[in-house]
């Protein structure tokens, strides 16, 4: 059997994978980057919808190449149509980009390759291999070819699925609280505001939302994740989704032209996303927030900081989880609190009724809440509504 | 487990919320390994409703 030597393979090259591969490789590690499928981006499992001021934080320049839309704003909707319109001199910056991701994703692919990181295409992990109990690389498929790539350290970036740290014995299994069912329409010929990102929440997508994400033209990512728990088994997010669509006027002319499925995970995060000689980033680690399911940039963080731990532990040989911990208090540091109280909020959400719901909206819109991001809505809610906040208030 | 390969969507979504990480994706293909316990999880959590525990009458 054919096998590749690496200090660090990372298993799949979507964005936390590739800026994980950048980083190490910009540190001086001999990295391997590995993608199971034909094509970095594609196909699309994203509503592709991302704020603006992370990307300096990652060291990414914003390219007009993967902008496709420059928002002005956002508009969250109940199921009544009561509408709250945030504009970006309020939102700050909550307000941002609809990318296009497979341009997106091989630029950030292409950063990691100018660092110096190899990359394998259509190649997947199938199984970790274990030495005397030590982590000592991966067994793969690539190109059909069953091989071994042997790594000191192995970065799971494989996404929700998250099979390769599973394979590795961390328990990445997810409660259906936890769980948003999703399917998306690429719509074109639909009549919705070209600059404004709409949410639209209450029991037109149980425990989720609909999201509207302009693309241009007239064309638009409408798409819909439903909370696991309140599935029920025949398609629901298919069927809550056309039933959206069916309703809506701004529709009635609009034809798809791209159905695309992907799921996401609405915890705050794995209790620990390391192990000796394996680090999870990104989605792999269930680092997504839980409100808005949006998981770019917590996968672009989390995979530069594993480059960044990975290049310090380079330096005295020493991958065990104990070295790699200072990963965990990283992401921790920048992003715990934030994902623990937009957890907390997603499972008041999930409780509320279309009235409340509608009762919240009318009250953000008269509330003065200054710059609006999640935080400034939540403080608003506190003060009117408590009960919503019950348990949580604390984080507020 | 019945696939209905053509509604699936390859989104891997049934991959990632398997408790026993017994369903494989490669491409177009779904497979399910010996570890299937048929807990039905992923056939409530589908969003096309492609999985079932018995082939449809």
């Amino acid at each position: 059997m054919r096998t590749l030597q690496c200090d660090v393979v990372v298993c799949g090259a979507g964005p936390g994978g590739s800026m994980a591969a950048r980083y190490c490789a910009e540190g001086g590690l001999d990295t391997i980057l590995i993608e199971k499928k034909a094509e970095i981006g594609a196909p699309l499992r994203c509503a592709e919808g991302v704020s603006k001021k992370w990307l300096q934080e990652v060291g990414i320049e914003p390219d007009p190449s993967w902008i496709r839309g420059d928002m002005k704003g956002a508009i969250i909707k109940s199921p009544q149509g009561t509408t709250f319109q945030l504009d970006e001199s309020k939102a700050g910056a909550e307000v941002g980009y609809v990318l296009e991701r497979h341009i997106f994703d091989k630029a950030l692919a292409k950063k990691a390759a100018e660092a110096g990181a190899r990359i394998m295409m259509r190649t997947s992990c199938t199984g970790v291999i274990r030495e005397d109990g030590k982590l000592v690389g991966i067994k793969a498929r690539s190109m059909g070819e069953e091989i071994e790539i042997r790594a000191k350290c192995v970065v799971a970036a494989d996404g929700y699925e998250s099979q390769v740290g599973r394979w590795a014995g961390i328990d990445t299994n997810l409660s259906l609280s936890d769980i948003d069912s999703c399917i998306q329409y690429r719509m074109c010929n639909i009549d919705v505001a070209p600059d404004y990102c709409e949410f639209v929440i209450g029991s037109v997508a149980p425990g989720g939302y609909i999201w509207i994400f302009p693309k241009g033209n007239g064309v638009a990512n409408v798409g819909i994740g439903v909370m696991g728990r309140l599935c029920k088994g025949d398609g629901d997010a298919k069927r809550y989704l056309d039933d959206f669509i069916a309703k809506d006027p701004r529709f009635a002319k609009g034809q798809i032209l791209e159905i695309m499925g992907g799921f996401v995970s609405t915890c705050p995060g794995l209790d620990c996303s390391v192990d000796d000689n394996i680090i999870l980033v990104g989605d792999a680690a269930r680092i997504i927030d839980p409100i808005t399911g949006g998981g770019i940039a917590h996968a672009c963080r989390t995979g530069m900081y594993a480059g960044k731990v990975l290049t310090e532990c380079a330096k005295t040989g020493d991958f065990s989880k104990k070295a790699l911990m200072a990963y965990e208090k990283m992401w921790r540091d920048r992003m715990e609190d934030k994902l623990y109280r937009n957890f907390m909020a997603k499972e008041k959400l999930a409780t509320l009724d279309d009235e409340t719901i509608d009762e919240l909206i009318k009250m953000i819109k008269t509330a003065d809440i200054g710059e609006v991001n999640v935080y400034n809505l939540l403080k608003a809610v506190k003060e009117r509504f408590p009960k919503v906040v019950e348990g949580f208030e604390d984080l507020i | 487990m019945i696939v209905d390969v053509n509604r699936c969507l390859h989104c891997g979504g049934c991959v990632g919320s398997c408790p026993q990480n017994a369903i494989f994706l490669n491409d177009f293909v779904l497979e399910f390994n010996d570890d299937c316990t048929r807990c039905g999880r992923c056939v409530k959590l589908c969003p096309v409703s492609a999985l079932s525990l018995e082939a449809k009458a």
